[in-house]
């Protein structure tokens, strides 16, 4: 869950989110070494006494500075083409459960044997107790197994909503008249919220 | 084939993947697998066969549809306004 003073992401709760960590670390390698190799740049031309007169064509460094950038964005783009079609692979998911969105709360549907369905609205803050988060506890949580391949079907019934659950790396538009699908696979038991 | 398919029912967890609808958008998938089930219902009462069996599309539809679309399905039939062909 979120907590005060928080510069990451949630820990990681799906093996997709623990790829997307792992991606977001790398990427963010490379933009900081960028950025600092810019300002380091900037420091030195700013800090010289010497200037050059005669400059006419500076063919090699115009090849690098095209050829690097190419050769650096594809390395930005291979894990992250590989996280995609990681996330779109195909698996037989053991469970399918429903999400409606309402204005303003979401109801859940488990319909696979029986019908169980239940509305699940936000703890309001004068009714928190001490130690609950605020805007993010609710009357009736969402249960789920662990280590199972769960279908979500995301809907809604009136406006347009999002479900998310960070750290599931999850975040699904609920758009009235469709169905939206994901996949969700929790490695860990717990207690994980979202909105 | 019958018993397959009872066997298949028995031990039913959740719809399977279809490749049919393999992308996010799964409305299509609901819509056909109840069109489906009404269509089997329709075409084993006409030849006098077995009902059961068209249970495996009817536990799919009701895996993957909103319980309000059902009902509102259900409503229609009822009505004998369904807008689909069967």
């Amino acid at each position: 869950m979120a907590y005060p003073m928080q510069l990451g992401f949630q820990d990681a709760t799906s093996p997709i989110m623990e790829e997307l960590l792992h991606f977001h670390d790398h990427t963010l390698m490379i933009v900081f070494l960028i950025s600092s190799l810019v300002l380091y740049i900037i420091s030195l031309m700013l800090t010289t006494k010497l200037t050059h007169t005669s400059t006419m064509d500076a063919q090699e460094i115009e090849t690098i500075w095209t050829i690097l950038p190419a050769i650096i964005l594809i390395l930005i783009a291979l894990p992250s083409l590989r996280i995609l079609y990681m996330m779109d692979e195909i698996n037989n998911p053991s469970l399918t459960v429903k999400t409606m969105g309402h204005q303003w709360y979401w109801s859940y549907e488990y319909t696979d044997y029986e019908d169980l369905n239940f509305d699940s609205y936000m703890i309001p803050t004068s009714e928190l107790k001490p130690g609950e988060l605020r805007l993010l506890e609710v009357d009736n949580r969402v249960v789920l197994p662990m280590e199972m391949t769960i279908r979500m079907l995301i809907s809604s019934e009136d406006v347009l909503h999002s479900w998310a659950v960070p750290s599931l790396g999850l975040k699904t538009d609920a758009i009235p008249g469709r169905l939206n699908q994901t996949t969700l696979m929790s490695t860990r038991p717990g207690l994980y919220y979202g909105q | 084939m019958a018993e397959d398919i009872k066997t298949k029912i028995k031990s039913y967890q959740t719809a399977p993947f279809d490749s049919r609808f393999p992308s996010r958008n799964q409305t299509r998938n609901c819509r056909q697998n109840h069109l489906d089930f009404h269509r089997w219902e329709k075409a084993m009462t006409a030849k006098g066969g077995d009902v059961s069996v068209c249970e495996w599309y009817q536990r799919v539809y009701k895996s993957l549809c909103p319980i309000s679309r059902v009902s509102t399905w259900d409503n229609h039939w009822a009505e004998g306004t369904f807008p689909g062909k069967i």
